[in-house]
């Protein structure tokens, strides 16, 4: 059974202790060069909701600051990642709408407090599905317990998912009953022994029944059109994420049909970079279960096709507080496959008071405080093209607006990797059994912005 | 606590690590459960307990730590030492000499020789943070073979440990390009790596080390092209990410703009993207701009500036002007763009145009002047100072052109007192502009703003200004038009880019908080300490030699650093009168005037400007301070000049650097003292190491122990164009008031010029100040030396002089020390001599000179003076000047 006082404390909370309480700052002078000092995690309203120190307590005070930037932004994507302190400087990163803020105290390279932030919340998601306030509240404490391994005295220490499970177990609905049965916690009682070995992504002793193994190519297109429907940039950010499912220490083998495509690429630690440069094939032995293999760039415009188009005609008229919307997706060049789960997402003028339209097929909104227009299209059909089209009204006294509104695109594509790219072979050494394999594609639009 | 249960065990040393602290002795009974942990068989137990014993910061429980830690340290297990590693770093935290006294560092030092990879990561991240604190200690001792165990390492080591690595290994300096191209190879794979840290550590190791590659090599021209992906894909990661990549690729893009020239479109801004990386995007595509791409980039830019987010926009706009300026063939479609969006009406667009149309006026001077009406007809809704500054010099400059212009200025200066400082002086300006155009009927105009700025104003810039303008114009108009209406430099390509050697400097900082700043740490990083200025290897090829140049010859005093930090506040209360060189562009005033001595720059010159004025005298409000003009030097300074080169004077010392192009933000100053017939001078030699043009140099000293002072003001008569040096002889006097430093010979000096003003001291050989006429006569020197006390004697051992008696005697004696009696005592010579300082005090010598063990003398230096401070350096010059 784990003394409650000892719970209380990887939340952070501070114990009242009769003889002595106040954590004292230590008498002779520090000099603390430690790369992490502290994280908090702040929510959108600007509540500190967990602390963490990995040496001495900062003082939360020193959040004033970021809450100083955080009013000054407008939103709160636009909070500057670097904001220097007197004494500390704060690093943050803002995702699932949550600030995590790491407080540094010298000269530290940024983008790797930055990485180390990423990975944190990278972590939590792979916890518990989602990383969002109330779920790290209720999981506070496998969330310290989590936090105490990621880092020793700001040392990155076990950020690999593969170890960091084995060492504190992700809870889950039954465990979680057993532990209130039983009070155990999920701390693991075995030591991770994947540390230990020279593939330390890999855990050891791994067993299953149904040997699988899955790769997905997911590729984003980036792209900006201008009005006339012509391509100012267009690249693809491709990734191959894997799900690996094997018993012991598979070496897999992984070749593609046309690999002179990936010219740009970042590795996950576990492929063998000389195999690559040699052979043009991926070698690598997996960590288990969910990672991402590769992810690459192809940013060379010839090769980027862009799947669909917009037609619009968006317009003021000079003399009337109405204007004329329309807009039509259409597809292009999608090598025969359908576009799906299409959307399109418009941040209109501010003078826009409301807009009366209808949409050929699927579901449109408008917020007239926000000024965002939303139409949920659905799958495009080439024989009958989706149409937007209907009138909007400007506010009274408002000046006809010099611009345009951006478009901005959302859609899938299945079974399409839009760059051309595709597996030959997949081959598995050093186990026996045969394992399932299976490889999927997909495209979807990443930024894609037309003008209009 | 001495449990089996390992998550209880992990649970009691987390407490004990917060813990321990405030219960100390309890604490201590801790510690045989740790010394008993590290002995466990299970080496992840070991680690755990190296670990926790690591985060106990309590100084009793230390000691006893130390012996299981020094087992940990050699453990069989490799993970145990990585822990271990940590361990000592943690432990140097709390107590320093306990791990410098228990040679841990060099087991530390060992681990990096460590078979295993990532104990080799940990032992160089556990030495470079403990190097922070030390940074005299020579921790990291890199050379090739430690270099090669690195690199071994770095490629099977985690992500986080290559970063330690990478950035270690950017603080070596490879010994010919060949060995810095074979660590260039073998870092290029870490730019595929999925962590971003790392790959932009890698590439701080590639661009530093790509200095010392000849470029002609094909190897430099692969590695360019290497580069170009991994910067461009650090752009697609998160947007925290993209910002440091972003600042730091404005650096490279600096340094070297070829690897990334061809790939604009990647900066391209998208609506949705986070304002701090917009601004940054922004940025770098001016930096990239070109003839090849500038249609484009304006396309893009138009766009830009019709977005809703105000500060992008004004960006945006300023951007345009600064295209404008940097390619000359896209001045004109910059132009017409941005009165397009003068068109837009929308109140900050205009503005924001108007600043850089102003600009562009200053690049193209005489060219779009047509565009001159439709800014005009906007003058009304500019609300922004530095929008109606601009306006009004814009107004002032082709005052002959616009008809109205005296209308539209004097509409201004109806709220003059409302206006901002910035505005008020331009306005002062351009309506003298105006006035020496169209002198006829703008009489009334000029009175009226020279008395609001000289009677009704509290601001002492804008007054003085007034001044200026009123006597320039009372007293020579045709001077006043010269001044006044000068041909301007044109303004450079690129004002904004980043000094050379700061560049250079902050290349070296690749991937760190200084390069998001864009200053070197020691700018920011809290009490400075343990920052060394990096710089960029030099290129040197393998079969060059590679012998360090020697700096200064020794026994030159010139050549140390003087180790006196000047107070700020006594040299800034003498120094204040710098600041008042006026901000007019032109030729300097003192064309007119010979001006010697005066402390004051610009004192007399005015006084005899207001002479016999026809143009109504200023009021008696006249500052105080504009005393006569002291000419005494003025005679010294003819005497210097013509015994220049004609008679040998005293020793000269070569020259120093005094004052490094990096303090001071790329002016050099390197110098020495001479003393010739008389008169010294301090021999300046000036470099401009900046982009930018010098001008408006003056020179002034703290108060000293002598008296020293400037006899003339600072004579550089040509602005100093970048990369030029000029040599510059500075008289100098010793009537200057006298305050006693420390050392004695420390001398504080300011300059100032356009830029700023700086600070530098140095030491100056006493013998500049002795004296012509410092032969004592022969009683008086029996008289004087029985007088002064013995205890005021000092005597000095000067060895292996070169020299005999009587070259030694003369020698001494072109720098005014005087041999008075020469004996000779049991076959040794005895010299006495004599010498007097510029301020009276004598100084008496009595020299034995000794054969010493081969050719060479010994002397032995007897020296009597009332004030015995001196004697340290008058021994210091007799070594000089003996020895050179």
């Amino acid at each position: 059974m784990v003394p409650c006082a000892l719970l209380a404390l990887l939340r952070g909370e501070v114990l009242v202790n009769p003889g002595a309480f106040r954590l004292e700052r230590p008498s002779f002078p520090l000099v603390v060069s430690t790369m992490i000092h502290s994280l908090f995690l702040i929510n959108s309203s600007g509540d500190i909701f967990l602390e963490k120190h990995w040496k001495s307590v900062v003082s939360r005070s020193v959040c004033d600051y970021f809450f100083e930037a955080q009013e000054r932004a407008t939103e709160a994507e636009n909070v500057p990642p670097v904001i220097p302190t007197p004494h500390h400087y704060l690093l943050s990163v803002y995702r699932h709408k949550i600030f995590f803020v790491a407080v540094i105290q010298t000269e530290v390279p940024p983008l790797f407090v930055i990485e180390f932030l990423h990975r944190v919340v990278d972590t939590f998601q792979d916890y518990f599905g989602v990383c969002s306030e109330p779920v790290i509240k209720d999981n506070v404490v496998v969330v310290y317990e989590v936090l105490e391994e990621m880092l020793d005295n700001g040392f990155p220490l076990a950020t690999e998912s593969n170890i960091l499970k084995e060492l504190i177990k992700p809870p889950t609905i039954l465990r979680t009953v057993v532990n209130t049965i039983t009070g155990s916690t999920n701390v693991g009682d075995q030591l991770p022994t994947g540390q230990l070995s020279v593939v330390p992504w890999r855990r050891t002793g791994v067993k299953y029944t149904n040997n699988e193994a899955y790769f997905d190519v997911i590729e984003e297109i980036d792209a900006i059109i201008d009005k006339s429907g012509s391509t100012i940039t267009a690249e693809i950010q491709g990734v191959i994420d894997a799900c690996v499912k094997l018993t012991g220490m598979p070496d897999l083998t992984l070749s593609f049909m046309n690999p002179r495509l990936l010219d740009d690429v970042s590795f996950h630690p576990c492929v063998r970079f000389k195999r690559w440069e040699s052979e043009r094939t991926l070698s690598f032995i997996p960590p288990d279960g969910n990672f991402r293999l590769l992810s690459y760039h192809v940013s060379a415009q010839n090769l980027v096709a862009i799947p669909v188009y917009v037609k619009h005609n968006i317009s003021f008229r000079d003399s009337s507080s109405l204007g004329r919307f329309e807009i039509t997706v259409g597809p292009k060049q999608t090598m025969g496959k359908t576009v799906e789960g299409v959307i399109v997402l418009s941040q209109m003028h501010r003078g826009v008071l409301n807009m009366s339209l209808t949409p050929s097929q699927g579901t449109h909104t408008f917020d007239p405080v926000t000024k965002m227009l939303s139409w949920d299209v659905g799958k495009i059909n080439p024989q009958k093209l989706p149409s937007l089209k209907g009138t909007m009204s400007l506010q009274a006294g408002a000046s006809k607006p010099d611009e345009n509104p951006t478009v901005n695109l959302q859609f899938k594509i299945q079974q399409l990797a839009i760059s051309g790219l595709k597996v030959n072979r997949l081959d598995m050494y050093g186990e026996k059994y045969k394992p399932f394999k299976g490889i999927k594609y997909m495209t979807k639009a990443g930024k894609f912005q037309v003008r209009t | 606590m001495q449990t089996d249960n390992l998550e209880l065990k992990k649970l009691v040393y987390l407490y004990l690590m917060n813990y321990a602290k405030s219960q100390p002795d309890m604490a201590i009974m801790a510690v045989n459960t740790f010394v008993k942990d590290c002995e466990d068989p299970n080496p992840l137990i070991r680690a755990l307990a190296v670990r926790t014993m690591g985060c106990i910061r309590v100084d009793k429980i230390t000691e006893y730590l130390c012996e299981p830690l020094r087992k940990c340290l050699k453990d069989e297990d490799p993970y145990v030492r990585k822990t271990a590693a940590v361990c000592v770093a943690k432990l140097h935290d709390i107590n320093a000499q306990l791990v410098e006294d228990q040679g841990f560092l060099d087991t530390l030092k060992d681990l990096i020789s460590d078979s295993n990879p990532m104990v080799v990561a940990n032992a160089v991240a556990a030495l470079s943070e403990i190097a922070e604190s030390h940074p005299s200690s020579n921790l990291l001792d890199l050379n090739p073979q430690s270099i090669n165990k690195l690199l071994t390492a770095l490629n099977e080591c985690t992500e986080w440990g290559q970063i330690f690595i990478l950035d270690c290994l950017a603080n070596y300096t490879p010994k010919d390009d060949r060995e810095a191209q074979s660590i260039c190879e073998r870092v290029t794979p870490r730019l595929s790596h999925a962590n971003s840290a790392v790959v932009l550590s890698a590439v701080k190791v590639l661009m530093k080390f790509m200095e010392m590659l000849s470029k002609d090599l094909d190897y430099y021209g692969t590695l360019l092209k290497k580069l170009a992906p991994p910067l461009v894909t650090l752009l697609s990661a998160e947007p925290e990410l993209q910002y440091v990549a972003l600042r730091n690729i404005n650096l490279i893009v600096q340094k070297r703009p070829e690897i990334l020239k061809h790939e604009m479109k990647v900066f391209f801004v998208k609506y949705n993207d986070p304002i701090y990386v917009k601004l940054e995007k922004l940025d770098i595509m001016i930096r990239l701009a070109s003839q090849a791409n500038i249609a484009q980039v304006l396309a893009e830019l138009k766009e830009y500036a019709t977005e809703v987010d105000v500060d992008f926009v004004r960006k945006a706009v300023r951007a345009i002007g600064r295209c404008a300026i940097k390619v000359e063939q896209s001045a004109e479609r910059c132009v017409s763009t941005l009165l397009d969006l003068i068109q837009t009406k929308v109140n900050y667009v205009v503005q924001e145009a108007i600043v850089v149309i102003k600009d562009i006026f200053r690049k193209y001077p005489n060219k779009y002047e047509s565009v001159i009406a439709t800014l005009c007809e906007n003058l009304d809704s500019l609300d922004e100072p530095e929008a109606r500054a601009a306006m009004i010099w814009i107004v002032g400059e082709y005052a002959e052109r616009i008809d109205n212009a005296d209308e539209l200025l004097e509409s201004f200066l109806e709220g003059f007192h409302d206006e901002s400082t910035q505005v008020q002086l331009q306005l002062l300006t351009a309506i003298v502009k105006l006035f020496l155009k169209k002198p006829t009927e703008t009489q009334e105009l000029v009175q009226q703003v020279l008395s609001l700025a000289t009677q009704d104003s509290d601001n002492p810039d804008l007054r003085d200004r007034g001044y200026i303008y009123w006597r320039l114009l009372s007293t020579d108009p045709v001077a006043a038009k010269e001044v006044v209406l000068a041909e301007k430099p044109l303004i450079s390509e690129e004002t904004d880019l980043i000094e050379p050697t700061l560049l250079d400097e902050l290349i070296c900082y690749i991937g760190t908080l200084a390069s998001v700043y864009h200053k070197p740490p020691s700018a920011f990083v809290e009490g400075g300490r343990g920052v060394v200025h990096k710089s960029l290897p030099p290129r040197t090829a393998s079969n060059e030699s590679t012998e360090s140049p020697e700096t200064a010859p020794a026994g030159a005093p010139m050549g140390e650093q003087p180790d006196v930090i000047p107070t700020q506040g006594d040299l800034l209360g003498d120094l204040l009168n710098l600041d008042l060189g006026p901000p007019v562009s032109g030729p300097p005033l003192s064309t007119s005037s010979v001006q010697i001595g005066a402390v004051d720059l610009l004192g007399g010159g005015l006084d005899s400007l207001i002479g016999d004025s026809n143009f109504g005298a200023p009021p008696a409000a006249a500052p105080a301070r504009l005393g006569a003009p002291i000419s005494s030097g003025l005679s010294d300074l003819f005497d210097l000049t013509s015994g220049v080169g004609t008679l040998s004077g005293s020793y000269v010392a070569p020259k120093a650097v005094w004052l490094p192009a990096m303090k001071a933000k790329g002016l050099e100053i390197s110098g020495t003292f001479t003393r010739q017939v008389g008169s010294i001078s301090m021999d300046l030699q000036l470099t401009n190491k900046a982009l930018q043009v010098m001008t408006d140099f003056a020179i002034q000293f703290n108060r000293n122990s002598f008296g020293l002072a400037p006899a003339a003001p600072l004579q550089v008569h040509a602005p100093l164009s970048p990369n030029q040096t000029v040599e510059i002889s500075l008289p100098l006097n010793t009537v200057g008031s006298v305050m006693k430093m420390d050392p004695l010979n420390n001398l504080q000096v300011a300059v100032k010029n356009n830029i700023d003003i700086f600070y530098f001291s140095t030491l100056y050989p006493l013998h500049i100040l002795f004296v012509e006429d410092g032969k004592m006569d022969r009683q008086m020197f029996l008289a004087t030396w029985k007088d002064i006390p013995n205890e005021n004697e000092a005597q000095f051992q000067i060895r292996d002089c070169p020299l005999n008696a009587e070259a030694v005697s003369s020698r001494l004696q072109s720098s005014n020390i005087f041999t008075i009696a020469k004996r000779n005592v049991e076959g040794q010579d005895m010299l006495y001599q004599s010498l007097k300082l510029t301020n009276g005090i004598w100084v008496l010598a009595e020299l034995r000179i000794q054969p010493g063990n081969t050719s060479f003398m010994d002397l032995e230096l007897s020296l009597k003076c009332r004030a015995p401070e001196v004697s340290q350096h008058v021994y210091q010059a007799y070594e000089t000047v003996l020895k050179n």
